[in-house]
């Protein structure tokens, strides 16, 4: 392991997408995630990678889009207002299947909110922002040190499941400095590339994995990108049955690896007559609470998801009959996924909207409320 | 050591986010868990700042800080904000160079020339920030002062490493006669 050193939550994003080989980044710079881009400009061109400020959000997410189609690790880094912007390129990312993280450090919201204040109401952004039927991967930590570690991940899914993660924070551990201990070793993922010749190539074949093999532009491989409903060979088509066959993959390319995507973190949930549901930074407050709670005799667990997009029903699920408190930044939106378990008459909710962090004296006292 | 929590305090640009900073990074290398964070507004320099630090064994769950043990206030708005609602526990430490108008307190109350100090010595308040970093550490007790020295010098701005470590020990030194004036004062209660 190597020295313990002090870190903010952007620079361990930005020092967990260069473990994990990231080489491209384009953005335009925002608070709470500003610092993403001053790291990212410092160091990618020291190692041969390219930093570019672009004119908007619009254009950072299709720089990203085109670099990674080249065969580099792409980053782009942005906050609520710029997320609104990603949100049409997100879907081409998404239709074209193409590996990228974007971050977004979430603040106050709507429009230009609160921009030095933490919030989490990009949740259903995260999930549905972009229009039409699709699947997405968001990770959310909770820590310095898995802002690190889980950025590392990010990159590794992207990779593998050919899709945008999108690394959703907020401005407490965004901006939050803690101690981190690098691990000495990292596992790394790589897209799957073709092992045919040239001519042999499928970019969008349907095949068992559900994850096509990428070919890198330049390469030799000449396919046809569009973010129209597109034929295995890429080219537009609006016949119904290679329509149907295509969405069906798309929307269910995750399934067969959902056990490796659902992260979640379980803390005293054997016997607890209370479960409750938080992530990101609201998770520290709610794990002080329930370490005060169970000091006093109070049977209370926290169940929290890393991954929230797909949410992790299948690990929440096997507690039934317990009660439930979803506690989060928003005036209530993960909680929809947790009342579609359990009815939402089963589920309590704890929302703070006001730009500051919920405390564990409000956690504990919701607790105490609904026990 | 039990976790101890600092607030500093005072106006956007004294450069109080950066002495949290330093601050933090001496408990790590002194081997401590610690959590460092701020709230400002969208300013750049002027509007009330606030930086938190907490330092110590135990594990940091919710980060910000809540009952402070340690409380600095650089200007009059903070002391205002922040001064004025601590448990007798609280050690309040207030420049008299920025703070005129303050309430009596019984105890735990250190009222020192840190601005003043920096702009006598150096003729810039810019290590301000700095003195009073040394005042708050020394009286703290809990993180030695190699690991406080080191911290500025990593992180101070290019070529003022010099000056500010000069800054760092002007204020321990203000912390540490601070502190005995204190200590000799509840000794004295407790002898009775």
């Amino acid at each position: 392991m190597s020295k313990a050193r002090l870190m903010q939550g952007n620079e361990a994003v930005a020092e967990g997408a260069l473990a994990a080989g990231v080489l491209f980044y384009a953005g335009y710079p925002i608070t709470p995630s500003t610092e993403i881009a001053e790291i990212m400009a410092e160091r990618l061109p020291r190692i041969g990678g390219t930093f570019i400020q672009m004119e908007d959000e619009i254009g950072s997410m299709a720089a990203i889009i085109g670099a990674s189609l080249t065969g580099v690790k792409t980053l782009t880094a942005t906050s609520g207002p710029g997320f609104s912007l990603k949100q049409e390129n997100l879907g081409y990312a998404i239709a074209t299947e193409v590996p990228c993280v974007v971050v977004n450090v979430q603040r106050g919201g709507p429009s230009t909110g609160l921009p030095t204040a933490p919030a989490q109401a990009d949740v259903m952004q995260a999930r549905w922002g972009t229009h039409g039927d699709h699947p997405i991967i968001a990770l959310t930590p909770s820590s310095v040190q898995e802002c690190y570690e889980l950025t590392v991940k990010a990159f590794n899914m992207a990779e593998e499941f050919r899709i945008p993660v999108i690394f959703l924070m907020d401005e407490v551990i965004g901006h939050l400095r803690e101690k981190v201990v690098l691990p000495d070793e990292l596992t790394l993922v790589n897209r799957k590339k073709p092992t045919v010749p040239p001519g042999e190539y499928i970019p969008y074949e349907n095949n068992e994995s559900m994850i096509p093999a990428m070919a890198n532009f330049g390469e030799g491989y000449r396919y046809h990108v569009t973010g129209l409903t597109h034929t295995e060979k890429g080219l537009p088509t609006g016949n119904p049955e290679v329509t149907r066959k295509f969405m069906q993959r798309l929307t269910q390319k995750l399934d067969p690896y959902l056990d490796r995507i659902q992260l979640v973190e379980e803390v005293q949930l054997d016997d607890a007559d209370l479960i409750v549901v938080a992530y990101g930074c609201t998770a520290r407050s709610v794990l002080e609470a329930v370490h005060i709670a169970r000091s006093v005799g109070l049977k209370v667990g926290l169940f929290r998801p890393i991954t929230i997009w797909p949410f992790p029903q299948k690990q929440l699920e096997k507690y039934v009959d317990r009660k439930y408190l979803v506690v989060e930044m928003n005036n209530g939106q993960l909680v929809g996924e947790v009342e579609r378990l359990f009815g939402y008459k089963a589920v309590e909710r704890l929302n703070r909207i006001d730009g500051e962090l919920i405390t564990p004296k409000e956690v504990l006292d919701r607790i105490r409320e609904v026990i | 050591m039990a976790n101890q929590e600092f607030l500093l305090t005072g106006t956007g640009g004294q450069g109080l986010i950066l002495a949290a900073i330093m601050l933090a990074e001496a408990g790590i290398s002194a081997g401590q868990n610690v959590a460092q964070s701020q709230s400002y507004g969208p300013e750049a320099r002027g509007g009330a700042s606030r930086a938190e630090v907490i330092i110590g064994d135990a594990e940091i769950y919710y980060p910000k800080v809540e009952k402070p043990d340690f409380v600095l206030t650089l200007s009059q708005e903070a002391y205002k904000k922040y001064g004025l609602h601590l448990t007798e526990e609280a050690i309040l430490i207030v420049d008299n160079s920025q703070v005129s108008d303050v309430k009596p307190r019984s105890k735990n109350y250190y009222s020192l020339p840190i601005t003043k100090t920096a702009r006598t010595q150096f003729g810039s308040e810019q290590s301000a920030n700095v003195v009073a970093l040394g005042v708050v550490a020394s009286l703290s007790g809990n993180i030695p002062w190699e690991n406080v020295r080191q911290a500025v010098q990593q992180r101070a701005p290019r070529g003022t490493a010099e000056r500010n470590i000069k800054a760092l020990e002007l204020g321990w030194q203000m912390g540490m006669e601070a502190g005995k004036v204190m200590n000799s004062g509840i000794n004295e209660v407790g002898l009775d």
